[in-house]
Formats: structure tokens, sequence, C-alpha cells
């Protein structure tokens, strides 16, 4: 299940709703991304998070089905925020559960692992010195590479 | 065509879409790309560092060889940031 939305969510709420009444499930993990405050003590920081209305939920499907393509899943939940965030809110729910630990955890590992470098998401930082669009980093490519067969 | 720019390509050709006839002779994602940039001078800043320019076609990632057609949606951004 995907869901692109502006606003909050509650992660165990979310959980509930997945595994409630269900009694195949063994193993439920769940990621939580919240934003850092970039500026380190500099001032008040927020960002602004814009996507690809449309390409962002085609992505992100077609990574929740490689996921259950590779695990023995139950269910998988991706809740990806946009819009305006301050430092300490939530901005990703990646939830995986399955009859077992394994296959949850790494499911969830690869979910944000591969959405973090090809769900189309962009991020403004706007600090006390003006606002920048972060770059991409190196280490989530190689964080992504290590899930490719 | 439909053409759309994300993220600081949107900020520095200044407009986040725009409808265009696509001219004779392009034919591939990197020949649109080389053409928008002579389009004017934001195209150019905001396409000057072509490393850092990802493409969707119809809203899949595509590289540089991919075929552009007049009625594709074409989107034009750096690389992505989420999570």
């Amino acid at each position: 299940m995907i869901r692109v939305q502006r606003e909050d969510f509650d992660t165990a709420a979310e959980t509930e709703r997945l595994v409630g009444g269900q009694h195949d499930i063994g193993a439920v993990v769940s990621f939580v991304g919240l934003v850092r405050d970039m500026a380190e003590g500099a001032g008040a920081s927020s960002m602004t998070l814009e996507h690809y209305p449309g390409m962002t939920e085609r992505e992100l499907g077609r990574i929740e089905a490689e996921a259950r393509a590779r695990w023995p899943l139950s269910e998988t939940l991706i809740i990806h925020r946009f819009g305006r965030l301050e430092p300490g809110d939530r901005i990703v729910l990646v939830i995986a559960t399955s009859p077992h630990r394994a296959a949850a955890f790494e499911a969830c590992w690869f979910l944000i692992d591969w959405l973090k470098t090809s769900a189309p998401f962009w991020k403004l930082e706007e600090g006390p010195e003006g606002s920048t669009w972060v770059d991409a980093k190196g280490t989530d490519d190689e964080a992504a590479a290590r899930w490719q067969k | 065509m439909k053409l759309l720019y994300f993220a600081w390509i949107r900020a520095r050709i200044g407009i986040p879409e725009e409808d265009l006839s696509l001219p004779a002779g392009i034919v591939r994602v990197d020949q649109l790309v080389d053409w928008l940039a002579s389009r004017g001078p934001g195209y150019a800043a905001a396409l000057a560092e072509r490393g850092s320019v990802r493409v969707a076609v119809n809203q899949e990632h595509v590289g540089l060889d991919h075929p552009v057609r007049d009625g594709d949606e074409v989107a034009l951004f750096p690389p992505v940031t989420g999570g």
C-alpha cells in the first residue's frame, strides 16, 4: 500500500491497521524517517519536500512490488510526506510484515534504501543563510546497490 | 510534448512545466536536453551540469539514449533526495 500525503501519520495506528485481525503474521518491522536539524545549532531550519505527483506513486508501487517478489511478505506499507516540514517531523514510514522476521527486516531495509535513490522527491532546506537544495549522497547509492541482484 | 521541471532545474528555468512541439530530428533524450539548453540563459544554467540532470519519460526513469516522441511527458530533475 502506498500513500503520498502532506499530513502527518500515526505509526502505531498504521501498524495496527496492517496487522489487526491477521493471525499469520509473525513479524512487523517498521522504519520511520525524521527531519534532522541540518543547521546544527546555527538557527532554526526547516525543509520543503517537492515531488512529482503521479510518478511518485508509480515508482513507490514498483519498489513495493519488487520487495513482494523477493521476500515472502504478508503486508507492506509506504507513507511518504511532502510539503513543509520542521526538524523532528516524520517524513517517511515503511512497514513490512511477514510470517518470519528475516523477510520483514530485509524487505523494510530494501524498501527504504531503494526509495531514497528512485522515488522522485527533492529536499529544499531553509536555514538562516537562505535556501539550498539538498545534494544526493553517494552513500545512498551504495546502500541501494547492495540490493542489486 | 509536455515538459516538467523539478527542484533546482525548475528554479533555474523559471517555470514548472510547458507544452512544446518537438523540432524535427530530435528523437532521443540527449538531443532533447541539448535543444532545451539552447532555448535561453535560464535553460542553459539549469542544464549546464549535464551529469546532474536526470530524465523520466512517461513517468519512468530513463537513460540519455531513450527515445522521445511528441506525445510524451518528459520530466527533467536533479538526482532524487527523498526518504
